[in-house]
């Protein structure tokens, strides 16, 4: 017979019906990640989804870096393992788990505490994670005169120095930013064309589709007026994707704090925020609450949704389609990490395998390696190709030679890896419907 | 206008897999809407259908021994037509890469806790290890991988009572990992056979160092790890090398041969037009009457319906979260069906460990075609129906019945959930 045998009768019902929970933390508004450290089981779903352990044999992994290290750290003056650099932040441990630990949760908030605590403030690291994770800012400046920028750029001797000087690799191409921005547009043709009671959204553009990829923004635009939507563009910073990754948590609040602000008051007037950028989204409905508690925060974040999403939602865009046709093309598409963890990985293969004209294939379920700006750093340029290489593979041997997908860095890996153009859904919505 | 489906299978394990195929059978519209990635990856891989009842087995022929199950147990409110139309329906999405399909009695496969579990459908790597096969036996183990001790092995399957000699032994694995490197970690290692030391692949590296303990032995054991897109390439080459037969045993988590069952199901659900959104939770409905309209999808703060004419429930048990508990009751949390289970929450488990415990039937009471039925018995809702874990009467971690279970109820469930819509 065990020791765990029927509990003794003076441990009686009555006194346990007089059960009272405690409050054992004193301090509630600190971050206490226990009961998720809780649930942790040790079943390695999270190891076996992470791309950068699997090419990466140094990498101790998801679980390490989340309910491990929380555990560790309650010992006493652990410090943070710096192989939390090194997790790229695509969060697809949080859609492995099968007990909902909040793991990429766990990892932003050690990432933030390493780089607060642990990492040189003069060092080049910091200095270039730090440029990195502020690309609006540089973005802003560069697309002033986006010509000159993108010749500068485009320099290889300006490419080596940024190797040698700051850690950002040569290997790549830097984006080039497009001559009129997206919300220079949006001004010059005099905002909205559309006005409606009841249809009405808030779009979250992002910077990307700002400076560097207005069409995405444009495409967006169309589409939604021709539905009889009334856009509104607030004034909006960077959703703190790049921050969190980076472990700037500080940039990352203030950016949040404008934006929370902005687009909490538009759902007030009856608008639903809207995101053409699966990152930006995602940072908006999951990393936002789960970061900070600022009035509205849970309120912008049950009210975003991923732009192809919410017509999904709330039109009959299937029907749409099946009427639609474009000229004939085929896509090889990749499905972002952070589509994934919204469970939006299939929506566009769904919705095109429908229209005419066009062939879309699934080049698997990889990640593309880049992880924003992971893939930007000289010492992580080469972990960042090896994870991409299946999806290179598989996009060379599906039938289309132009790729597709959501976010804007998976679309500068898949055109680094195979020279294809990349488009976005919208851009075809666009093509199709508009 | 709102996402539509005819047919809506909630969860995504090998019940949920199984209704959608099923449904999907009818040339309906199906989805499948799963919160995580599919619990399969953590289970072994075998398909037991059963193995015990009432306490007594292991017994050789599956179908006999369910006569004596009780009368609420799904088996027998199905009957055993239910069964072969689940293992038909797997059958099909799984083709050559599973075996037992020739014969309707049980196999025993050695488990990597060195028990011997009857099943009846188990994966082609697995198949050459069959305790019923006399071949003497060395079960091969690698320092690191500590989920997997071959002596201890080789001593619980022989005190089994298997008719041949077994013997245990753990080397080295030929490449270097990190001390705590998983099983899929090995795995890739010999998928692309990976160079080990003066350019030999590891492949022939672990050939040439297993070699030295093979001798009077008919075949060679290692837990399932044995490469994974490339996994009976792998399995041929070491046994041409070591001219004898090889074959996986089942593991633990991470399971390379659940990880390969889910991928295969999700290829055969793909292949059959089911449309599949995984990665958010299921958390409400909306109701006219008792016909259920939509399911409400939590997609990280905003909820989302999910609009269908029939709706399958499958989201597991206790275990699976698709049956909660806590001090006051025991709950189905999504559509609230009426779950069984005695006032007083002692009476819920047994003092033996491995007793006839009460919550391991928890689980919603289905009529014959799987709709979940009130107290009263009768339907909750005409276009609900319940498969796998969810359902309860059958205690499938003692009776080896949990996957047949899964099918049985997920072919009706599905089936006519793919009729009607």
């Amino acid at each position: 017979m065990s020791d765990a045998q029927t509990p003794p009768s003076d441990f009686g019902v009555d006194e346990q019906n007089d059960f009272e929970p405690v409050q054992v933390f004193d301090d509630e508004t600190n971050m206490d990640l226990r009961p998720g450290a809780d649930n942790c089981y040790k079943c390695t779903a999270c190891d076996t989804s992470c791309p950068v352990a699997e090419v990466d044999d140094d990498f101790p992994g998801p679980k390490f870096q989340g309910p491990e290290q929380w555990r560790l750290k309650r010992k006493g003056d652990e410090d943070i393992d710096d192989s939390i650099m090194s997790c790229s932040n695509c969060m697809r441990c949080d859609g492995a788990c099968p007990s909902s630990v909040p793991l990429s949760q766990m990892h932003n908030t050690a990432r933030g505490e390493y780089v607060d605590e642990q990492m040189d403030k003069l060092s080049r690291e910091y200095v270039r994670n730090r440029i990195l994770s502020n690309y609006r800012l540089l973005a802003e400046l560069g697309s002033k005169v986006p010509r000159l920028t993108n010749f500068v750029m485009g320099n290889s001797l300006v490419q080596q120095v940024n190797e040698k000087l700051l850690g950002i690799t040569a290997e790549r191409e830097f984006p080039e930013f497009a001559e009129q921005t997206f919300r220079e547009w949006w001004a010059e043709r005099g905002g909205a064309k559309v006005s409606s009671e009841e249809k009405k959204i808030a779009y979250f553009h992002g910077c990307y589709s700002n400076y560097n990829t207005p069409e995405v923004a444009k495409a967006l635009v169309r589409v939604y007026e021709e539905f009889g939507y009334e856009i509104a563009v607030p004034r909006q910073r960077c959703s703190g994707t790049p921050m969190f990754a980076n472990g700037m948590l500080d940039d990352a609040e203030r950016a949040a704090a404008v934006n929370v602000s902005e687009f909490d008051d538009l759902i007030d007037e009856g608008y639903d925020v809207v995101a053409s950028c699966t990152s930006c989204s995602m940072s908006l409905k999951q990393e936002y609450p789960e970061l900070f508690s600022f009035s509205g925060t849970e309120r912008v974040s049950a009210h975003t949704f991923e732009a192809m999403e919410y017509l999904r939602v709330h039109e009959d865009l299937e029907a749409a389609i099946e009427d639609a046709s474009v000229e004939e093309q085929s896509f090889a598409y990749h499905a972002p990490c952070h589509a994934r963890n919204q469970g939006l990985d299939r929506q566009a293969v769904e919705l095109f395998r429908e229209l005419d004209g066009v062939v879309i294939e699934d080049v698997g379920d990889s990640c593309s390696g880049i992880s924003g700006t992971y893939g930007w750093k000289e010492e992580k340029y080469d972990t960042s190709m090896k994870i991409g290489e299946e999806m290179f593979d598989h996009m060379h041997h599906a039938e289309g030679n132009v790729g597709m997908t959501e976010c804007p860095t998976c679309s500068m890996q898949m055109e680094h890896g195979t020279g294809y153009d990349i488009k976005h859904p919208l851009q075809l919505l666009e093509e199709a419907l508009v | 206008m709102p996402i539509r489906d005819d047919v809506l299978v909630v969860g995504g394990g090998l019940a949920a897999t199984t209704a959608a195929l099923a449904a999907a059978e009818s040339g309906k519209k199906v989805r499948l809407v799963a919160h995580k990635k599919s619990t399969l990856r953590q289970a072994s891989g075998l398909i037991d259908v059963l193995g015990y009842a009432d306490g007594d087995g292991p017994h050789a022929d599956p179908y006999a021994a369910m006569a004596d199950l009780s009368e609420d147990h799904p088996y027998r409110i199905l009957g055993e037509e239910a069964v072969r139309e689940g293992l038909r329906i797997f059958d099909e999405a799984v083709g050559e890469m599973y075996a037992g399909g020739h014969t309707d009695t049980n196999a025993l496969v050695p488990t990597y806790g060195g028990t011997v579990k009857p099943t009846a459908r188990y994966p082609a790597s697995v198949a050459p290890g069959l305790a019923s096969i006399d071949e003497d036996t060395l079960f091969v183990g690698f320092e690191g991988t500590t989920d997997f001790a071959a002596n201890v092995v080789a001593e619980h399957v022989a005190n089994a009572g298997v008719p041949f000699e077994t013997r245990g032994v753990t080397l080295p694995f030929p490449k270097r990992f990190r001390a705590d490197a998983r099983l899929t970690r090995f795995a890739k290692a010999l998928d692309e056979d990976e160079r080990v030391d003066r350019g030999v692949g590891v492949r022939r590296a672990l050939a040439d160092t297993v070699r030295e303990h093979t001798s009077g032995e008919d075949r060679v054991g290692f837990p399932a790890m044995l490469g994974d897109v490339h996994g009976d390439e792998v399995r041929e080459d070491l046994e041409s090398r070591l001219g004898m037969s090889v074959f996986e045993v089942p593991t633990g988590p991470p399971s390379l041969l659940g990880l390969k069952l889910e991928d295969r199901l999700f290829d055969a659900l793909d292949d059959a037009g089911v449309r599949i959104a995984t990665g958010n939770p299921a958390v409400g409905y909306e109701a006219d009457g008792d016909r259920i309209e939509a399911v409400y999808v939590d997609q990280k703060g905003s909820r989302v319906p999910y609009h269908a004419e029939q709706f399958v429930l499958a989201t597991g048990g206790l275990v699976g979260k698709g049956i909660d508990s806590d001090r006051e009751g025991v709950t189905e949390p999504l559509f609230d069906c009426h779950v069984p289970h005695a006032e007083d929450r002692y009476d819920w488990s047994e003092e033996a460990a491995f007793g006839d415990h009460a919550f391991a039937r928890f689980g919603v009471v289905p009529d014959e075609e799987m709709r979940p039925t009130t107290a009263s018995g009768e339907p909750q809702f005409e276009n609900l129906r319940a498969a796998g874990g969810v359902v309860g009467g059958a205690d499938v971690a003692r009776e080896k019945s949990a996957s047949g279970v899964s099918l049985a109820t997920a072919a009706v469930a599905g089936g006519r959930a793919g009729e009607e819509a």
